[in-house]
């Protein structure tokens, strides 16, 4: 384990060897001094950084994709590859996960679950809003429910620890109720997932053929049931 | 003039970039254009040989990228047509020896000069994909109608959404019309209703098309071919005119209801 501060008073950098390479921690900041802090930092220590894997923390900064994707191609050409983002925005956790880096290292930090107001509705009452089509490669993690406006394409993942919710195409995987959430549902205009899992039941799908319906899957005798959505029974 | 910068990819290899790239680049070339391509396969080059200037290179890209020699030296001029250049990739390196921002200002410098720079991307989404995505202002991805190829024309056409430079647009490579009507081929509509973005050209499966390849001689000037007449039109539509699809797909009827689709997708 090795700690090293950095000399700004302001802006501060702290490094920590990790099972999987090197956590970076950013303070507070604006995003384009803490970027600039950063490289410096690294400037200084070439021969410490060269052919690193880091992971970086970036506390509650929301990031765009291009910022992210600039600060990944500024440290490749310094020769460190970026594997990994660690932030408190599902935002910023979202457009890493869009880039290909990861979002979790591999010792987990409690402090980062998030954490619904209460925790007696932690599934019922937190849902995460995707307003775009997952593509293959893409995946949301999220602790509580997620609702997607868009297609889940094959290859790509969605988890929740509640209820998954898909306004377009079901083609890919899904896990409801990740954390044993029996109760926990999958719906979607069209189900036709690669694989669905709800707490610990597998199922793949048969070949349907058939007119397109909203679907619900849920558990029902240790199994994973479909049925056409009927308003009527208000969705249960 | 500035040029626009095409990024050909597709993810999966093999399912005809590079051919896809020498012909566009022939097609615009003959429409008086002036185009360079860039080969972005660094270590695994071949845009030189589909184009049949293999024995022409002295200097590379990575030559140019490292100041062994001017970014002219290194751009090998195809005498078939007016006004078309290609920079060779180098063979005895890889990919990390060109970053990203080596390859936007290597296309900074070449942006007034040209209308078109077309790059052809290497297969996976590593750093030769990124170094090739870097400069891009258009982003164009080929696909077979196979579902291997499609899958990572998906995968690709979200990373491209995630750098910001979305949306892609669309070849349909290698169609086979007869393995489609008899249901044993994806169709365009499949291909579409997944991908959801611009369909700018379908090229039928053609023999030529290998034989050309094999003797570096673009189809695309051979204008009575079918696979060359559709490369014609995919460089007409990139550059922006209406090209109706061509009659192959006509006759089967299902393009009326796929132009519908087109753009609808066109509209996300």
């Amino acid at each position: 384990m090795m700690m090293v501060m950095s000399s700004e008073k302001r802006v501060n950098v702290q490094i920590k060897g990790v099972r999987d390479g090197l956590l970076v921690t950013l303070g507070e900041g604006e995003w384009g001094e803490l970027q600039t802090a950063l490289l410096a930092h690294i400037q200084e220590r070439a021969g410490f950084f060269q052919g690193a894997r880091v992971a970086l923390d970036v506390g509650n900064q929301i990031l765009r994709a291009a910022e992210l994707g600039n600060l990944r191609d500024r440290l490749s050409e310094m020769g460190i590859s970026l594997w990994a983002i660690l932030s408190n925005s599902p935002a910023t956790e979202q457009t890493a996960q869009v880039l290909g880096l990861a979002t979790r290292i591999f010792t987990p930090r409690p402090e980062r679950t998030i954490k619904s107001p209460n925790s007696n509705h932690s599934d019922g009452e937190v849902a995460i809003f995707v307003q775009r089509t997952l593509r293959s490669g893409m995946r949301v993690t999220f602790q509580g429910n997620v609702v997607v406006m868009g297609d889940v394409n094959p290859g790509a993942e969605v988890i929740a620890s509640g209820s998954i919710i898909i306004w377009g195409r079901l083609k890919g995987s899904v896990h409801a109720g990740a954390e044993g959430n029996e109760k926990a549902v999958v719906c979607a205009l069209d189900l036709h997932p690669t694989q669905l899992r709800i707490a610990n039941v597998i199922s793949m799908t048969p070949e349907k053929k058939g007119k397109l319906q909203p679907e619900i899957a849920h558990i029902e005798h240790g199994q994973v049931v479909a049925n056409p959505w009927d308003t009527k029974e208000g969705g249960r | 003039m500035t040029a626009t910068i095409v990024t050909i990819s597709s993810g999966k290899g093999g399912v005809g970039k590079t051919t896809t790239t020498a012909n566009l680049a022939v097609a615009l070339a003959m429409n008086g254009q002036k185009v360079v391509c860039i080969d972005g396969d660094i270590g695994l080059r071949n845009l030189d040989v589909v184009m049949g200037l293999e024995n022409r290179i002295v200097y590379d890209l990575v030559d140019v990228i490292e100041g062994r020699c001017r970014l002219r030296q290194a751009m090998i001029r195809d005498k078939r047509v007016p006004e078309l250049y290609l920079i060779p990739a180098a063979q005895t390196r890889d990919k990390s020896a060109v970053s990203p921002s080596d390859m936007v200002r290597l296309c900074d410098e070449l942006k007034p000069d040209y209308d078109w720079i077309l790059i052809d991307c290497p297969a996976g989404i590593e750093r030769g994909f990124r170094n090739a995505l870097a400069p891009a202002d258009v982003v164009v991805v080929v696909t077979n109608p196979e579902v291997s190829a499609v899958r990572d024309a998906d995968r690709i056409i979200g990373l491209v959404e995630a750098e910001e430079k979305g949306p892609a647009r669309l070849i349909i490579n290698r169609l086979n019309p007869s393995l489609v009507k008899r249901g044993e081929m994806l169709t365009p509509e499949d291909v579409l209703e997944l991908l959801a973005i611009e369909l700018i050209g379908i090229v039928p499966e053609d023999e030529n098309v290998v034989m050309s390849t094999n003797r570096g001689q673009p189809i695309a000037l051979d204008v009575k071919s079918r696979a060359g007449q559709a490369f014609q039109n995919i460089a007409r539509r990139l550059r922006g005119e209406q090209v109706p699809f061509m009659d192959l797909e006509e006759k089967s009827g299902f393009f009326n209801r796929l132009s519908k689709m087109i753009r609808a997708a066109g509209g996300n």
